[in-house]
């Protein structure tokens, strides 16, 4: 289990992953050498997996994503383990999920244009033994992603800048 | 036009957080800490329940005391937080904020003749609304080498035979301090034994960094002479919803209502279901910001003690109360340089009482990376004066 002082570093470290240990070390009263052991130690356990949140849409660049759902023929003795490992090499494919309910994987999918994912579905995806269909959903827009409003939120009314 | 105005209106003092507000106004690219509010928005569950109650037309007024059901929900939490028991029936009112609350127990409680004693630093209403009721008012000095706590010592000296009600303030705007039970005990002797009233503004009870917060009203004997009073504002950041509430004895409530009757009616329906909304569900998001600001606290200290300044841990509210005086500087002048020099908004001690000189009042309602600047900012003020 872990400790609320652990559950409090890494909610902070979630929140702003560049804040320096001794940062850190200020805003929990942890010292600094519990602090860098304890990310060394997530980081290896892959607790932490340090990468940014790209806005693709943003860059101006040309950019598409779809979720696509696919109902696979399991195997006997691995299930759907060894068609999902497969799937994960693809570099195309960003995320694969097992699903419970009306099919089996969810594959999040990113290309440049829709023709681009189309032709990655049609040529590599459903001729792979094992799987029985797939129905490809493209992303119109993005409004919120792992937590974070892509948007932005609406102006906030400024606060006064000086109130008692 | 001023000779129409009555004397009362015509020598009230403007606060004096409007006068440095003005000053910052007229400037740009300012960091402010001097905001006394959260820099959150309220939780969206409290929010959506505010837009939902307004969909299902709830426009009208609500009885004088306030939705029921928001009474029954206080009753319930303050009973189970504070351990006071209140009768939603008639133990409790809903205000328009606290500052409502403040306003309406002095003016049922205080007539000409009467005194208040008022710790000081102080929030910057408690005095005026005195005035309004009439009464005098006697500060009780407290200090920083003593955490900014009230002392028994302290209010024997400013007692006089017409003081009648006590207000106290903790966890405390400006200074961050806090009074646990032990530090309360002798304070409810004393109340005691000068049969005083109490007026206890606990609307930062929530944000307690350190132990459980305890409320005066849950002490010995001081239920019946207290009035508690509290809000939403700082808890579930809704200041803008001018939420809050009362809850003491029977007569102190119900002489409240009727003068809240006929000069407010009813606090806002749609606050009032927002508020119920935050009992019920937004107590984990509470807790995430309260986590938040214990966070920017210690920075804040550290900042303050790295670069030379005194500065008591204060273990309530969001603010930080750092002793300036090692610049030579007193609080205005410090507030006025800093602002002229660095951009950087603080509020001085002494707009909240003459003890607060030779202190500033620093609010930590905001993000890390602006206190992080402020405090370099601040750093490179105080290097070249100490």
């Amino acid at each position: 289990m872990f400790s609320n002082e652990d559950r409090n570093l890494l909610e902070l470290i979630s929140q702003d992953s560049r804040q320096t240990p001794e940062q850190l070390a200020i805003q929990t009263g942890l010292s600094i050498g519990y602090i860098e052991n304890r990310i060394q130690q997530w980081v290896e356990d892959r607790i932490i997996i340090y990468r940014p949140l790209v806005n693709w849409e943003r860059t101006g660049d040309q950019y598409v994503s779809a979720l696509i759902e696919v109902r696979v023929i399991p195997q006997r003795g691995f299930g759907f383990d060894r068609i999902a490992k497969r799937l994960q090499k693809f570099p195309e494919i960003k995320a694969v999920y097992l699903m419970s309910g009306g099919f089996d994987l969810t594959l999040m999918i990113e290309g440049k244009t829709m023709q681009e994912v189309a032709l990655f579905v049609a040529e590599k995806l459903a001729p792979l033994e094992h799987i029985q269909s797939t129905a490809t959903h493209f992303v119109l827009r993005r409004y919120k992603q792992d937590g974070v409003e892509l948007m932005g939120e609406e102006e906030a009314l400024a606060r006064l800048v000086v109130s008692p | 036009m001023k000779e129409y105005l009555s004397p009362v209106a015509r020598n009230l003092p403007p606060s004096g957080i409007r006068k440095f507000f003005d000053l910052v106004s007229t400037m740009k690219n300012v960091i402010s800490l001097g905001v006394g509010e959260p820099d959150f928005v309220t939780p969206w569950t409290v929010r959506e329940s505010g837009i939902f109650s307004l969909e299902q037309g709830k426009t009208m007024y609500t009885s004088n005391s306030g939705l029921i059901e928001l009474r029954n929900e206080l009753s319930y939490h303050i009973a189970h937080d504070m351990g006071i028991e209140y009768a939603p029936e008639d133990e409790i009112l809903i205000t328009v904020g606290a500052s409502e609350a403040v306003d309406l127990a002095m003016r049922a409680l205080l007539s000409h003749g009467d005194a208040v004693l008022i710790p000081d630093p102080a929030y910057v209403s408690y005095a005026p609304c005195a005035t309004l009721a009439g009464a005098e008012v006697n500060y009780v000095p407290t200090h920083a080498e003593d955490g900014f706590r009230l002392r028994v010592a302290d209010l024997e000296k400013a007692y006089t035979p017409n003081s009648k009600l006590l207000v106290l303030s903790y966890p405390n705007n400006p200074t961050g301090a806090i009074m646990t039970h032990e530090d309360y005990l002798p304070i409810a002797r004393f109340v005691a034994e000068h049969d005083l009233i109490v007026l206890s503004d606990e609307i930062y009870s929530d944000l307690t960094y350190e132990g459980t917060h305890t409320a005066f009203a849950s002490l010995p004997g001081m239920r019946d002479r207290t009035l508690h009073i509290s809000g939403f504002s700082k808890s579930y950041a809704m200041t803008g919803w001018r939420i809050g509430y009362a809850a003491g004895n029977t007569d102190f409530i119900q002489a409240m209502t009727r003068i809240h009757q006929y000069t407010m009616l009813c606090a806002p329906i749609t606050a009032q279901f927002a508020a119920l909304e935050a009992l019920r569900s937004a107590g984990k998001a509470m807790a995430e910001m309260v986590a938040t600001y214990d966070r920017r606290r210690r920075l804040m200290v550290h900042g303050f003690q790295k670069m030379g300044l005194q500065c008591f841990e204060p273990l309530g509210a969001f603010y930080v109360f750092p002793n300036i005086s090692a610049t030579g500087l007193n609080s205005e002048e410090f507030a006025e340089q800093l602002l002229q020099e660095e951009k950087v908004a603080v509020v001085p001690g002494t707009a909240f009482g003459p003890s607060g000189e030779g202190h500033i009042r620093c609010s930590y309602a905001y993000s890390t990376e602006q206190l992080q600047e402020a405090l370099k900012r601040m750093e490179r003020f105080v290097h070249n004066r100490i």
